[in-house]
């Protein structure tokens, strides 16, 4: 099969994909103009053996608590989780502790009544509204997303041919890189560009007109462990808080990836050998080979 | 391709067993002394990867349809909880998911690898039939197992498949109704999703026995395309195709457990992390890899009712390649000019799945028409004419020929030549 037989066909096929690749690329710099990409940051728990930054979690925990929710809520995430192992380390005392900061509404109790009570671990963080129309009411029509899977929800098109490098360099952390670049990117409106009402201008959210307002300024949150409190701190925190809350056992899921593909890689050569073994006799004798069967 | 040893049961239980059901002789002759063409390369061993990623679909499936709830209000949430609070959830979900993808990239693989040898030809063409079968049953069954966690592509992907119905004339619309459950996309339809997804893959499975068995009537196609004559051309399944099988199949896992623990959402797509929402369309409805091709036909045309008989064609037309291809000669080996052809059929597969998921707008709809009409002028033109008019190379006489003149197939060892000669 030598390149020259193929010439042919090459030909045929790149006059095709010459066509098909034209208006690609016509599309992909329109929507360079229209929208920047987020930059891809370094996060401690990239690559085949990432593991959070335990600190990291809790700072972007903090941040979660005192800014997001208050409109976002996080209700696949339960108190206990964040005493569990791969997460933000707390103890479980101080799991225990952050429950017991919320009100849980409970019931029917003996009375018929339902009542409030004081989180248990077991208890799911509480939503800030409750329900749809009255978070929509309290936030000029919007509906602040659960933030739970947001960090897998969100991403932005990476395109031929970084798609397929991107299986190599195992990146994908997209979803935290573009919610971090969402939260640094309220720029003022250039000029001549009209923001609907309610809406405030936003670098890198689809179609510029986002309905959140900029959720948090220098100096809002006070870290406990001196790290400096800028925007940039908070949202690479927070967006790391959020990785881990969409996938809480990426950890284990790494460690064990690195076993498995150990064993495989041991196993292939071992089958490769005994493969080689096997067949060595049959390329030598075939007509004896199979008599002897 | 007779020869080989057949089963002598060892002990007296076997050989009592073996006069009242003889399995055990079954298995034997299927599995262990089966004679394969002992020039079969790499590209054959997608056959049993398939059943391996059948099985492990199979497995996985039904340990997550334990903690699975096909309602709409909680369908989202049971899958959220398979992942963080079910033991190794999050590695039966993913190992399910990124299986699916796995299971259809070495179907294609198999499908390619038959068309390139001409393993459709007589008299494998039932055998070939009977996997565009297993086709449209892996189809339909990953479309319904995507809806399942209800999340935004799995609702608008649910709905947008099955109001292609709606272009059936006079009745679609009653026929999409019927479907549905109701009126619109709800609650009726995934209960019955899940009830299908659940039972398919017993179906695909009953069609594997039948394709296997109709494997182990004809034999295996190989290489060179030429039947074995003596049992010099074949060597016993055991230990030479298993341990060949079992080699590349560890080589495959590696890639799918690449994806499964490092790159698990990379096959698909972020959308179906948010919860399904009938009132908001994601701004780009496409289906998973797999259906790219399919669904780039589909919107090449620009007639609803035209677009969707193209895509069922565009399946459909398989099963009709062994009278499509004239050629006498099977292998591509031999048909210097049907291999370019089919290396572009592949090229334009992989272009029609690329602009599949593309928006259908401008230059994207024109590439997608001329690739649309390529891939059917493949098997309606260029296929029927090549056999009368190409000049195919000299066939060898014989596997064992082929092999000691050409060289050893991709992977095994080379022969000594001296050896050959001293022979």
């Amino acid at each position: 099969m030598t390149f020259q037989r193929f010439l042919p066909a090459l030909v045929v096929a790149a006059g095709l994909l010459a066509l098909a690749g034209k208006p690609a690329a016509a599309q992909g710099q329109e929507h360079a103009h229209e929208q920047p990409e987020p930059p891809a940051l370094k996060w401690s728990f990239a690559g085949p053996f990432g593991k959070f930054d335990r600190a990291q979690l809790q700072r972007g925990f903090k941040v979660y608590r005192e800014v997001c929710a208050n409109c976002h809520s996080l209700s696949f995430v339960a108190f206990r989780n964040l005493a569990e192992p791969g997460g933000p380390g707390f103890s479980m005392g101080q799991a225990q502790a952050v429950a017991g900061e919320y009100k849980i509404k409970d019931g029917p109790n003996e009375q018929g009544e339902m009542f409030e009570r004081p989180g248990r671990l077991a208890d799911y963080f509480p939503a800030p509204f409750p329900n749809e129309q009255a978070a929509r009411a309290a936030n000029g029509g919007a509906y602040p997303p659960d933030m739970s899977v947001i960090a897998k929800a969100r991403t932005y098109e990476r395109g031929f041919p970084r798609f397929l490098m991107d299986v190599v360099t195992q990146y994908q952390e997209q979803g935290v890189d573009y919610i971090t670049a969402l939260l640094k990117g309220y720029e003022k409106a250039p000029e001549g560009m009209q923001m609907a009402p309610g809406m405030t201008y936003n670098k890198y959210f689809p179609g510029h007109g986002i309905a959140m307002p900029p959720p948090i300024s220098d100096g809002q949150v006070t870290y406990d462990d001196g790290t400096p409190g800028t925007v940039d701190q908070y949202a690479r925190d927070v967006s790391a808080f959020l990785a881990w809350t969409a996938e809480p056992h990426l950890e284990a899921r790494k460690r064990l990836g690195f076993q498995v593909v150990i064993f495989l890689l041991v196993l292939s050569g071992l089958l490769y050998f005994t493969k080689k073994k096997v067949w060595h006799e049959v390329q030598l004798h075939p007509e004896e080979m199979s008599k002897k069967s | 391709m007779s020869g080989h040893a057949t089963y002598q049961p060892q002990n007296g239980f076997m050989r009592w067993l073996d006069r009242r059901l003889p399995i055990a002789s079954l298995v034997y002759s299927s599995f262990v002394a089966y004679p394969t063409p002992r020039n079969l390369n790499y590209w054959w061993t997608f056959g049993g990867i398939l059943a391996i990623m059948l099985a492990i679909q199979m497995v996985t499936g039904i340990v997550l349809a334990m903690h699975y709830t096909p309602h709409v209000d909680f369908a989202f949430k049971s899958v959220e909880s398979i992942m963080r609070d079910v033991n190794y959830g999050w590695l039966l979900r993913y190992v399910h998911a990124n299986g699916a993808s796995m299971f259809f990239a070495a179907a294609y693989i198999h499908m390619f690898r038959g068309m390139y040898y001409g393993s459709y030809k007589e008299p494998r063409e039932v055998l070939w039939i009977l996997g565009v079968i297993l086709l449209l049953l892996m189809i339909a069954t990953g479309f319904m197992g995507y809806v399942l966690p209800w999340g935004q592509m799995s609702f608008w992907a649910a709905t947008v498949i099955t109001n292609l119905f709606s272009a059936i004339p006079l009745v679609g619309e009653s026929v999409v109704t019927w479907l549905w459950g109701g009126y619109a996309v709800g609650n009726p339809t995934l209960q019955r999703f899940y009830s299908l997804h659940y039972l398919l893959p017993f179906v695909i499975a009953g069609v594997v026995v039948l394709h296997i068995w109709a494997l182990h009537v004809v034999g295996q196609n190989n290489p060179t395309g030429i039947e074995p004559k003596t049992d010099k051309d074949t060597v016993p399944f055991t230990p030479y195709a298993t341990i060949k099988d079992s080699f590349f199949m560890a080589l495959f896992f590696i890639v799918f457990a690449w994806f499964v623990f490092y790159m698990p959402n990379f096959m698909g797509h972020a959308d179906n992390y948010i919860p399904a929402n009938p009132s908001v369309t994601p701004a780009h409805i496409v289906p998973e890899w797999y259906y790219l091709p399919f669904y780039a036909i589909l919107r090449a045309i620009p007639d609803k009712l035209m677009g969707v008989m193209a895509l069922v064609a565009s399946i459909v037309i398989l099963a009709f390649v062994p009278w499509l291809d004239t050629s006498r000669v099977r292998s591509a080996r031999y048909r210097p000019l049907y291999r370019q052809f089919f290396w572009v059929f592949v090229i334009v597969c992989i272009g029609l799945g690329w602009l599949g998921g593309k928006p259908a707008e401008g230059g994207y709809v024109i590439a997608a028409r001329i690739l649309t009409f390529y891939y059917f002028a493949h098997f309606l033109l260029i296929l029927p004419l090549l056999g009368i008019f190409e000049k195919t190379k000299p066939l060898p006489n014989s596997i064992t020929e082929s092999v000691l003149r050409e060289g050893v197939p991709i992977g095994a060892s080379a022969p000594r030549p001296t050896s050959v000669v001293s022979r």
